[in-house]
C-alpha cells in the first residue's frame, strides 16, 4: 500500500468509460474533423497555400480547440462521481486521494493521446508531399500532449468543483481561455503599454504563458525550462484539485 | 454471542457548521453481531457510518475497525470493511460483471474471476451478470451494490438502508441474504422499518439528533412497550363484577373496558398474565382472548418523540 493506491485500477475504469458512451466517440469525431478543417482551411492553417511539408497549419489551431475540447473530456471526471454518489463508494474502497485523482488524470490524458495519435493522416500526408522535418513533427506532438494536460489539469479542478457538469465545463473554458489569452499578442501588447510597470508584466505575462511555450516546442525547440513549466503547471492544477475534492468531496 | 470487537466507537462528535450531525457516540460490536442503527431521518445515522468507513473524519473522538485507527490507518480499515452507501451507488455506463471487476481490481482481490462468481451467485445477479447497470431495477441495483460489498467477504459489514425503496419480495429477499452471510462477521445496518430490526438484528441502537438513546436487543426494546402483553378479552356479556375481580390481582395495573364487552388488561410488570387471567374466566362466556405483542414502532415512536419534539 503506497500513496498512489488504486491507480491502477481507477485509470484502467476511467479510460474504459470514454468508450463506454457515446461522449467518447462524439469527442474523437469532433476533434479530428475541427483539427483537419482548420490545417487547410483558407482562413486558418492555409496547409495547401503555404505549400511547405511542415505541419504548423495542423499544430497553430490545437490549443483553440483544445480550449473548448478538452474541459469536455474532465467535465464528467469527478462532477458525475459526487452527483449520483458513487464518490462515497470509491472513497470507502482502499484507495488513496492521490491514487484516485491521478489515476483519473492519466486515464483521460491518454484518451487526449489517443485522439492526438489518431492525427497520424495528416503526418503520412506531408510526408507524401515532401520531406518535412521530423524533429518538429516529434516536439509539436509533444508539445501538444503537453497542452492537453495543461488543459485537463484545469477542467479536472473545476470537475471536482461543482456536482454540475455543465458549470463544470463553462468554467474550465472560461480559465482555460483566460490563461491562453495572456500570451496572445495583442494582450501582451495592451499591458506592455501600461505605463510604468509595464515591462516587467510583459515579461511575467509572457513567461507564464502556454502559448509561449507551446509555440517554442512547435518550432522543434525542446528546452527543459519549457518540460518544466509544464510539469510544474499541470502538478500545481493537480494539487489544487486534490485539496480542493478532499474538502468537497462529501458535501 | 462474546466474539471479539470489531468495530470499536468512542465518544465520536461529528459537526457540521453549527448542527451536531453526530454527538458524542460510543458503541462497540461483535463478531457474529448483527446491529441495528435505527432512528428518524436526520438522526445521524449516516453519518456515523460514514466516519466508519472512513469517508468522513470526525471531529474529535476515535473508531478503531479490527483494530485499524480509521485516522491514520484509513487503508487498513478499507480493506476490512465492506460498504453499502445509502441508495445503492453504482457505475451506471458499467456492466454488472465489469462494475465487480472494478471493486475487485481496486480491492487489490488475486482471483478475481471466483470471487465476482461467488458474489454474483451469491446476491442472484447471474441473469444480469452482462447488463449495464443503469438499465437494472431498484432491486437489482441493491443486490449490485451488496454484490460489491461482499467482494472481499470482509469482516465488518456496514449496509445503510439496503432495504429502503424494495418491494416486500426483494426486501425478504435481502433481509435473508443479510441472514445467511452474519456468521463471522460483524453487521451493522441502519434501517427506519422496525420490522426489520426485529427480524435480522440481534442487537438494536437507536438514535435521534446524534446521540444514542437505546442500546438493547429487539427482545428487549419489545418488552419495553407499554402495550406489550396486554390481554385483549371479549366477552359474551359485560360484568362489571368479574372486571372488579380483575383489578383487584395483585399483577393487574387496571382493566380498560373499551366497550361493555371488550376489554384490555394491563399488568403491573408487563409479564405475560394469561394463565391467571383464564382461572378466574371460568364459567364465563368468552368470544376471543388474544395476548398482545409490543410494537418496536410505538416504541420507537415514544422514545424519539420525545427528543425531537
Amino acid at each position: 500500500m503506497s500513496r498512489y493506491t488504486g491507480l491502477s485500477a481507477i485509470f484502467k475504469r476511467e479510460f474504459k468509460a470514454y468508450f463506454a458512451t457515446p461522449l467518447g466517440y462524439i469527442f474523437l469525431v469532433i476533434f479530428l474533423m475541427a483539427s483537419g478543417w482548420l490545417t487547410v482551411a483558407r482562413d486558418f492553417g492555409q496547409f495547401l497555400e503555404l505549400r511547405q511539408a511542415s505541419l504548423v497549419s495542423f499544430f497553430s489551431y490545437l490549443p483553440h480547440i483544445f480550449v473548448v475540447l478538452v474541459p469536455a473530456v474532465a467535465m464528467r471526471l469527478w462532477a458525475e462521481e459526487r452527483k449520483t454518489g458513487t464518490v462515497e463508494l470509491l472513497f470507502t474502497l482502499p484507495v488513496t486521494l492521490q491514487g484516485s485523482y491521478l489515476g483519473k488524470f492519466l486515464a483521460g490524458w491518454a484518451f487526449l493521446g489517443v485522439a492526438l495519435a489518431l492525427t497520424f493522416p495528416v503526418v503520412i500526408w506531408v510526408s507524401v508531399l515532401g520531406s518535412p522535418d521530423w524533429g518538429t513533427i516529434v516536439t509539436g506532438y509533444f508539445g501538444s500532449f503537453l497542452l492537453a494536460g495543461a488543459f485537463l489539469s484545469i477542467g479536472m479542478l473545476f470537475s471536482a468543483l461543482t456536482k454540475n457538469q455543465v458549470v463544470s465545463f463553462i468554467l474550465s473554458v472560461a480559465a482555460s481561455v483566460f490563461l491562453l489569452s495572456l500570451g496572445l499578442p495583442q494582450v501582451l501588447e495592451a499591458i506592455g503599454s501600461i505605463a510604468g510597470v509595464g515591462g516587467y508584466l510583459e515579461q511575467l505575462f509572457s513567461a507564464l504563458s502556454l502559448i509561449d511555450h507551446f509555440q517554442s516546442l512547435m518550432r522543434g525547440l525542446l528546452e527543459l525550462r519549457t518540460v518544466a513549466f509544464f510539469v510544474v503547471l499541470i502538478g500545481g492544477w493537480l494539487g489544487c484539485g486534490m485539496m480542493l475534492l478532499n474538502q468537497l468531496k462529501a458535501s | 454471542m462474546e466474539g471479539e470487537v470489531l468495530v470499536d466507537v468512542r465518544n465520536i462528535k461529528k459537526y457540521f457548521g453549527p448542527i451536531k450531525a453526530v454527538d458524542d457516540i460510543s458503541f462497540q460490536v461483535r463478531r457474529g453481531e448483527i446491529f441495528g442503527f435505527m432512528g428518524p431521518n436526520g438522526a445521524g445515522k449516516s453519518t456515523a457510518m460514514k466516519i466508519i468507513t472512513c469517508f468522513l473524519e470526525q471531529d474529535s473522538g476515535a473508531v478503531r475497525v479490527a483494530g485499524h485507527d480509521t485516522l491514520t490507518e484509513s487503508l487498513a480499515v478499507r480493506q476490512k470493511i465492506g460498504y453499502l452507501p445509502e441508495s445503492a451507488p453504482a457505475y451506471g455506463e458499467m456492466t454488472v460483471t465489469g462494475f465487480l471487476e472494478f471493486v475487485a481490481d481496486a480491492r487489490a482481490i488475486a482471483d478475481k474471476a471466483a470471487a465476482i462468481d461467488r458474489v454474483v451467485d451469491m446476491t442472484g445477479l447471474e441473469n444480469v451478470r452482462y447488463q449495464t447497470v443503469e438499465t437494472l431495477s431498484k432491486g437489482f441495483k441493491r443486490r449490485v451494490g451488496l454484490a460489491q460489498a461482499l467482494i472481499h467477504d470482509p469482516e465488518v459489514l456496514i449496509l445503510d438502508e439496503p432495504t429502503d425503496g424494495l418491494d416486500p419480495n426483494q426486501k425478504a429477499l435481502v433481509q435473508d441474504l443479510i441472514n445467511r452471510i452474519a456468521r463471522n462477521k460483524a453487521i451493522i445496518l441502519s434501517t427506519h422499518i422496525l420490522d426489520e430490526v426485529e427480524r435480522v438484528c440481534n442487537r438494536a441502537l437507536i438514535i435521534s439528533k446524534g446521540q444514542i438513546l437505546v442500546d438493547s436487543t429487539p427482545q428487549e426494546l419489545i418488552a419495553r412497550a407499554d402495550n406489550h402483553n396486554v390481554i385483549k378479552l371479549e366477552l359474551a356479556e359485560g360484568d362489571k363484577a368479574l372486571a372488579k375481580r380483575i383489578e383487584d390481582q395483585n399483577w393487574c395495573e387496571r382493566v380498560i373496558r373499551q366497550t361493555e364487552t371488550q376489554w384490555e388488561i394491563v399488568a403491573k410488570d408487563r409479564e405475560n398474565h394469561l394463565g391467571e387471567v383464564m382461572d378466574l374466566l371460568e364459567g364465563v362466556a368468552v368470544t376471543s382472548i388474544a395476548v398482545q405483542e409490543g410494537r418496536l414502532e410505538e416504541l420507537f415512536r415514544e422514545i424519539t418523540e420525545g427528543v425531537c419534539a
